[in-house]
């Protein structure tokens, strides 16, 4: 990996209150690379991610993202955001807003579009994952996969540099599964920075450059998926994927 | 006269309602003037105060929180009083219908506020989250992301609660404002009959009757669709 990191987040520590959540993680990620985050349910992945966009405010630590210190106070970090693309697990669409104004909406409040350039380039990241024809719809008229689709239109509009994945199919029924995994591929297909929280193993072992193990708020291992599944150095990440072949 | 015959005598007696007709129509005039001079800043405060609190300062917070117990706390007749007979003395004489506005525009305040306040405050955070991640400022995503949402919960208790604020308006005969209960009181002094307390009454239905309708239309309108 020989292009420039698009995300260079060093030393990252994070406190609610006496709670260690992150302790010290490092993650750089390259210009065009897929990094594949797994780990169990309070490791502190969630909060990971937050901090790339600051939805969460690091106790200490330093990132750069997209050649921008994401964390000093002068830093724009409403115009950084939108170079950062993020998708959450319960979607979040805005219920009173079609499909359509979804994705247009921070285009013409971020972006400054006029109405019929916004909507325009909303219809064509609409028809990007799949669902031209719904633009009309409200969210409680889409199916979860749906919804979620229309999310990642709403981030992926915006033409970020990266995108950050929370568990994007967990809140789905499984056969909604595979058309956001569909949408994802094709995304990674062209080009798209991407770091995923996610328990599809299979969407990791078709798309993932590299796979980060966390426990415990730091980063445990990482490496080319084969590697960590084939020969896992510690205990916790042999734990780890014995209870997932439980599932 | 038989008993009916003394109930519409007493009550619905044309003649007496003829003559007070002009009063009451008055009155109506300023109770409506009044009502919607309640309800405009009555209302507006209270999205102010609503969305100051959202801000997250705990000085702010307290003082609103303050504010709205004290004005939910006590009864308004009490503070209209207090404000027209205790203002002179520290040298304002505001008019019994500067009173009653501003007692009441307040204690609509206070529970709209609590109203709004509590539709923000069950928009989930992921609305606030998916907003802000895609770079829209805090206030943006208040104005046009969350308080659509909270104002759409907060539509039926908001309109129940104008209605019964506004009715307050009443209160205002006691501190000397011409309004419809004031006008009819004194028609009845006069006449010595209850007629205009009837006329008074309808007046009343006139201009409550369409908001309570109305409040029954945005309800259905509102009901949530999820
Ligand atoms: N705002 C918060 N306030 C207090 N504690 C928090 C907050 N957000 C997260 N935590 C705690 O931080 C820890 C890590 O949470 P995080 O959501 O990052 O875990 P995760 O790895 O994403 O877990 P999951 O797989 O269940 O999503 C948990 O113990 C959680 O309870
Ligand atoms: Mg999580």
């Amino acid at each position: 990996m020989l292009s420039r990191p698009i995300i260079e987040a060093r030393a990252i520590h994070k406190s609610f209150g006496p709670l260690k959540v992150l302790d010290g993680v490092d993650l750089v990620v390259a210009e065009r690379e897929l990094v594949f985050i797994i780990g169990p349910s309070g490791s502190g992945k969630s909060t990971l991610l937050r901090c790339l966009n600051r939805l969460e405010e690091p106790t200490s630590g330093h990132i750069v993202g997209d050649g921008i210190d994401v964390l000093a106070r002068r830093t724009d970090i409403n115009a950084l955001r939108r170079r950062i693309g993020m998708v959450f697990q319960s979607f979040n669409l805005y219920p009173h807003m079609t499909a359509l104004g979804n994705v247009a909406f921070a285009l013409r409040r971020v972006v400054g579009l006029r109405r019929r350039d916004a909507e325009e380039r909303a219809r064509s990241a609409l028809a990007l994952v799949g669902l031209a024809d719904k633009a009309d719809a409200y969210p409680a008229q889409l199916s979860g996969g749906q919804q979620q689709r229309v999310a990642i239109a709403r981030a992926v509009a915006l033409e970020p540099r990266v995108m950050l994945f929370d568990e994007p199919t967990s809140a789905l029924d499984p056969e909604l599964v595979g058309s956001v995994l569909r949408v994802m591929r094709q995304l990674r297909e062209g080009g798209m920075t991407m770091v995923v929280v996610s328990h599809e193993m299979e969407f990791a072992r078709a798309a993932a450059d590299r796979v980060l193990f966390m426990d415990g708020g730091r980063v445990i291992e990482q490496g080319p998926l084969d590697c960590l599944f084939g020969a896992p150095k510690s205990d916790r990440l042999r734990a780890f994927l014995r209870s997932l072949e439980r599932h | 006269m038989s008993g009916w015959e003394l109930f519409l005598f007493s009550f619905l007696n044309l003649r007496v309602m003829a003559e007070y007709l002009p009063s009451i129509a008055a009155g109506f005039l300023l109770t409506v003037q009044l009502a919607a001079l309640i309800i405009a800043s009555g209302l507006a405060l209270a999205l102010l105060l609503a969305v100051l609190r959202s801000l997250g300062s705990l000085v702010l917070s307290f003082a609103i929180v303050l504010f709205v117990d004290l004005f939910r706390a006590i009864p308004p007749l009490v503070l209209i009083v207090l404000l027209y007979f205790g203002l002179p003395n520290l040298g304002f004489t505001p008019s019994g219908f500067v009173c009653t506005w501003v007692v009441l525009a307040l204690v609509l305040a206070a529970f709209a506020e609590e109203i709004v306040w509590a539709g923000i405050l069950s928009v989930p955070k992921g609305q606030w989250e998916a907003a802000r991640s895609t770079g829209l400022s805090f206030f943006t995503t208040l104005r046009c992301v969350v308080l659509p949402q909270a104002l759409r919960l907060a539509i039926a208790p908001l309109t129940n609660r104008t209605i019964a604020i506004t009715k307050g308006t009443a209160l205002g005969s006691v501190v000397a404002v011409s309004e419809i209960l004031a006008q009819a009181s004194a028609g009845v002094s006069f006449s010595s009959n209850p007629s205009p307390l009837t006329l008074g009454a309808l007046a009343y239905l006139v201009l409550f009757g369409p908001m309570v309708l109305l409040a029954r239309r945005i309800e259905r309108r509102f009901a949530w669709r999820h």
